[in-house]
């Protein structure tokens, strides 16, 4: 098993995930270039966080072209795990593996905290290990991470259970105050309608030790790699 | 030969930027303005020999593959 962990030009998060993953998890993991045209035999991949191609023109615009993602879209149409984090999610957004897009928040500012986000759907390679409205606390860390999509799109992803983490308070309760940028329906976190691309807000590999004041989102990852253990 | 592209959000989709300067026009005393969109202009210079239907097909596919993305945007433009 080894995970992948994509660099564009502007990626800022790709050592917190790589720690995660061979420190934390302890396994094989390697970076791979925005330039690369495979992805070096890895069984996951993880598109982290940052701001690739100074997010000039839309975030994640520009990345979507990139060579790299000619392989990931591939990756992806043959079942194989992606999951992008924050700037990682509005790349696949961009790159159309995943369906809606990402607006400005709601109150024109960076917003930099812990979150609370529950848990909808445990039918993924990506939380399969959680429980059905567990409460994880996890930072974000956006400009642009207002989720917006068609009405249609969006009565399609909660029909499919595609929606799998929502904003929520610390009890689970979804408010708007505990909505940190407007996203529509309080989604922080969709699936794809085959369930092995996943795009999330929150940064789970800064959750991924007691130190760093959180460990929860390290769920995110032992999920996943139960899914590659069992494939 | 060159095009304009000005990119906005559409009509249906909140835009919290124009709202923001609307609301700031308004308390500096501009009080006609009645709504505000905020958007994006790109100038764009062509290969001169070129026909301007071909232009026209060209600014066409790079306002919608690239400059734009449709689920929020939409894009008009001018060719001088």
């Amino acid at each position: 098993m080894k995970f992948g962990v994509i660099i564009f030009p502007g990626t800022n998060c790709e050592h917190d995930v790589y720690h995660m993953i061979a420190k934390v998890l302890r396994q094989p993991v390697e970076f791979i270039w925005h330039q690369s045209h495979d992805l070096a035999g890895c069984d996951a991949i993880i598109v982290p966080g940052g701001f690739a191609y100074g997010d000039y023109l839309r975030t994640g615009a520009i990345a979507r072209f990139s060579p790299v993602m000619e392989a990931v879209c591939g990756f992806a149409a043959k079942d194989g795990l992606v999951l992008g984090i924050c700037n990682g999610f509005q790349i696949l957004l961009e790159a159309g593996l995943l369906p809606g897009a990402m607006l400005r928040n709601k109150g024109l500012k960076y917003v930099c905290q812990h979150v609370y986000v529950r848990v909808e759907s445990t039918n993924t390679p990506f939380t399969s290990r959680a429980q059905k409205g567990q409460v994880l606390c996890i930072p974000i860390g956006h400009m642009e991470g207002n989720y917006f999509v068609d009405r249609e799109t969006l009565q399609r992803l909660e029909n499919n259970q595609q929606v799998i983490f929502r904003y929520s308070t610390p009890e689970g309760q979804i408010t708007e105050a505990a909505n940190p940028n407007g996203s529509l329906a309080s989604i922080a976190g969709i699936c794809n309608h085959s369930r092995n691309v996943l795009g999330m807000m929150p940064h789970p590999e800064r959750a991924s030790e007691a130190l760093l004041g959180s460990d929860e989102g390290l769920i995110i990852f032992e999920s996943m790699v139960n899914a590659l253990v069992h494939s | 030969m060159k095009a304009k592209v000005y990119v906005s959000l559409k009509k249906s989709v909140l835009d919290p930027q124009g709202k923001t300067i609307h609301t700031s026009l308004r308390n500096l005393g501009y009080s006609s303005v009645e709504d505000v969109r905020q958007g994006k202009f790109f100038e764009i210079s062509l290969d001169s020999n070129l026909s301007s239907a071909d232009v026209q097909r060209e600014v066409e596919r790079i306002a919608r593959n690239v400059l734009t993305n449709p689920v929020i945007e939409e894009f008009s433009y001018e060719i001088e």
